[in-house]
């Protein structure tokens, strides 16, 4: 889960990080209003995606006046995918030195990464691939942990300097921060020294551990939402990964690797995928609440239903699928393929209920599909 | 990471629902189930073997060299770590939304035990012939057979597919390894890949892949040096970026973890990629002949 820059900050700095004065607007009175209590200000759009200044979406501004007009100008914009609802309205530092701090799960080393560079302020992958140098990396025994004695030994040799002690101490925070919200990736860039000498996150990135939201409590619901269609948003309610996609062919699969290979075959075969929708795991028990959301989608013309069963039992499946079919009574034709785990008793619940044979090749389902979806 | 029938194996969360389905059909195709752990059931019986209040009870009242765990998600480190700290030589992880964190901690601890972890997220090992462990079809003939090709999967369902299919042209499996989709993996493709390169039952390998993260990437780098044929289908060709597919890996970040990606790596390591699982058995056949 993603969080947007107002919401992860307040994060920082209940971990003692400090963070410039400022607050959230969703209309121009207002980021005027917050503007003329800090003085000069920088708006900036909250969306839970990166580069954001490049998209107009970052302006500083030095009145409240000018505060007003930025907020309008940036709210109502798309970026990445996202519409800007909000504004953050923050008191501009006097920015001395811009550098980049971040911990994240590192899969290739199976350990946290911290990582540092006296670059900050840019693009963290192009300054690795054109100055690897300036990027320092430390992979951590999450044993033992990360403290300020080994921030210091990282930072060391590098001219940050009379700040150093206090860089040293915010990455020992960032990483007990990290591990104490189970974020996958918590990043500040730009971590700033101010002319003044204090140490400041000017932003903040932090993607939480979806695995770890249940014991993270209400911070769960301070997550940036991602963007759902209301087909989506009923999938999540039902415990179900459903995507909405914009082909005719409904797919319902169980697993995630054998519902994307059911879509790449019916890509595959010239077709177009409606959706993707899983019912591994522990949802094999929902096929009818499954079957009810494809064919909610009103671009769906056929249905292939493929199954593998190894956790997921095929009967269980079968049996939901069959229920819902009596009930519903769709006027789509439907193509089965049934493999693995209850498959006998499947194919027996298959051809009783529903007078159906299912094809012995799920490419053979596919293409029929396919061909009835026209 | 191979699992054999002289394997004695500790089932941790035996008394559930998942746990007693598929301890009855392990111990039914052969698998030593010596023991299951529930500390409230200590003391009774649970298909026909003893139940322990833990893993380091049953090493010591039982004996174990692998476990399988049937635990919920956040109770998971726990049973995990009591296993790896009991001596267990093999951890089998089949639960999902394990946070990442407690993978890590688990996998620092396995490193320390000298204990292998497959997982989490993964449906299992099978050995055709002798014995699984986890939540395959191991039994179903249609799908395993004992033979010569070693297969290695992220998915537990595309790896059933592609079983399938091998059995249909008439091979069968020296071994299945299931690696699980999660990020971060106790043991990854590369590793499997390794283990089944030495393994002298096999001739030829079928990688499962699937978008997302880069253990394909891993893998192909040492496919490229191997003598034994290599084969590999990559799932998610079709899936939109940036959304996760179901399994918390199979995520296309940027020009990250991209079906091109992982094929152009495969390809450059001359590992041929399937367009679909069924073209695996001629695939074979030529690789083998060649």
């Amino acid at each position: 889960m993603n969080f947007e820059e107002h919401a992860a900050k307040p994060l920082l700095a209940e971990a003692g990080i400090a963070i410039p004065e400022g607050a959230v607007a969703e209309d121009g009175a207002a980021a005027a209003g917050i503007a003329a209590r800090l003085g000069p200000v920088v708006v900036k759009a909250q969306v839970p995606a990166g580069k954001r200044g490049k998209a107009g979406g970052i302006k500083p501004a030095d009145t409240p006046e000018e505060a007003a007009q930025a907020a309008e100008a940036i709210l109502g914009m798309t970026i990445g995918g996202h519409r800007v609802e909000r504004v953050l309205v923050e008191g501009r530092a006097e920015i001395a030195r811009e550098l980049y701090a971040a911990v994240l799960n590192d899969p290739a080393n199976r350990s946290p990464l911290v990582m540092f560079s006296t670059r900050g302020g840019m693009d963290i992958e192009e300054v690795a691939a054109t100055e690897p140098a300036a990027v320092r990396r430390l992979v951590v025994d999450i044993t033992s942990g990360f403290d300020r004695t080994q921030a210091e030994d990282l930072l060391s040799g590098l001219d940050i300097g009379p700040a150093g002690a206090a860089v040293a101490e915010v990455l020992a925070k960032l990483y007990a921060l990290y591990r104490a919200r189970d974020a996958e990736l918590v990043e500040i860039n730009p971590l700033v020294v101010t002319a003044d000498g204090r140490v400041l996150a000017l932003d903040c990135k932090l993607a939480l551990d979806d695995g770890a939201l249940p014991r993270q409590g209400e911070l769960a619901e301070a997550g940036a939402p991602e963007p759902m269609t209301g087909l989506e948003a009923r999938g999540r309610d039902l415990g179900l990964r459903y995507i909405q996609l914009d082909g005719p062919v409904g797919v319902l699969a169980n697993g995630a690797g054998l519902t994307m290979t059911t879509m790449d075959a019916v890509v595959h075969y010239g077709g177009r995928p409606a959706n993707f929708l899983e019912i591994g795991g522990e949802a094999y028990t929902k096929a009818t609440a499954a079957l009810e959301l494809v064919l909610a989608n009103p671009r769906v013309k056929s249905l292939v239903v493929n199954f593998c069963g190894a956790f997921a039992r095929c009967d269980v499946m079968t049996e939901g699928v069959v229920a819902a079919w009596e009930t519903l009574k769709p006027e789509i034709p439907v193509f089965f393929s049934i493999h693995g785990t209850g498959e006998d008793e499947a194919v027996a619940l298959l051809k009783e209920r529903l007078d159906m044979e299912p094809y012995d090749l799920m490419d053979d389902a596919v293409k029929a599909a396919i061909e009835a979806a026209g | 990471m191979i699992v054999r029938q002289q394997d004695r194996v500790l089932v941790q969360g035996i008394t559930g629902r998942q746990g007693s389905f598929w301890t009855e059909r392990m111990q039914a195709y052969g698998t030593r189930i010596v023991g299951g752990v529930n500390p409230k059931k200590a003391g009774s019986e649970h298909c026909g073997v003893p139940v322990f209040a833990s893993a380091r009870d049953a090493m010591d009242q039982a004996g174990f060299n692998a476990s399988v765990l049937f635990i919920p998600p956040l109770a998971a480190k726990g049973a995990a770590l009591d296993a790896v700290e009991a001596g267990a030589k093999t951890l089998v992880m089949l639960t999902e939304f394990v946070p990442v964190q407690d993978v890590m901690e688990i996998l620092a601890a396995a490193r320390t035990h000298g204990c292998c972890v497959v997982g989490p997220n993964t449906a299992g090992l099978v050995t055709p012939g002798e014995c699984f462990v986890g939540i395959m079809p191991g039994f179903n003939g249609n799908i395993f057979q004992p033979g010569r090709i070693g297969v290695i999967s992220r998915s537990g369902s595309l790896g059933t597919l592609l079983c399938l299919n091998l059995v249909r042209a008439g091979f069968g499996q020296s071994a299945f390894i299931g690696i699980g989709g999660d990020p971060v993996s106790g043991t990854t493709m590369r590793e499997a890949l390794e283990r089944l390169d030495a393994d002298e039952r096999t001739d030829a390998v079928v990688l499962v892949g699937e978008i997302g993260g880069a253990k394909e990437e891993e893998a192909a780098d040492y496919a490229a040096g191997m003598a034994k044929p290599v084969v590999a289908f990559i799932a998610g060709r079709a899936s939109p970026p940036g959304k996760k597919m179901g399994h918390a890996g199979a995520i296309v970040m940027g020009d990250q973890g991209t079906h091109a990606s992982k094929k152009a790596a495969f390809e450059a390591a001359g590992v041929q990629v399937l367009d679909m699982p069924s073209g695996v058995g001629p695939a074979l056949s030529a690789a083998l002949a060649g």
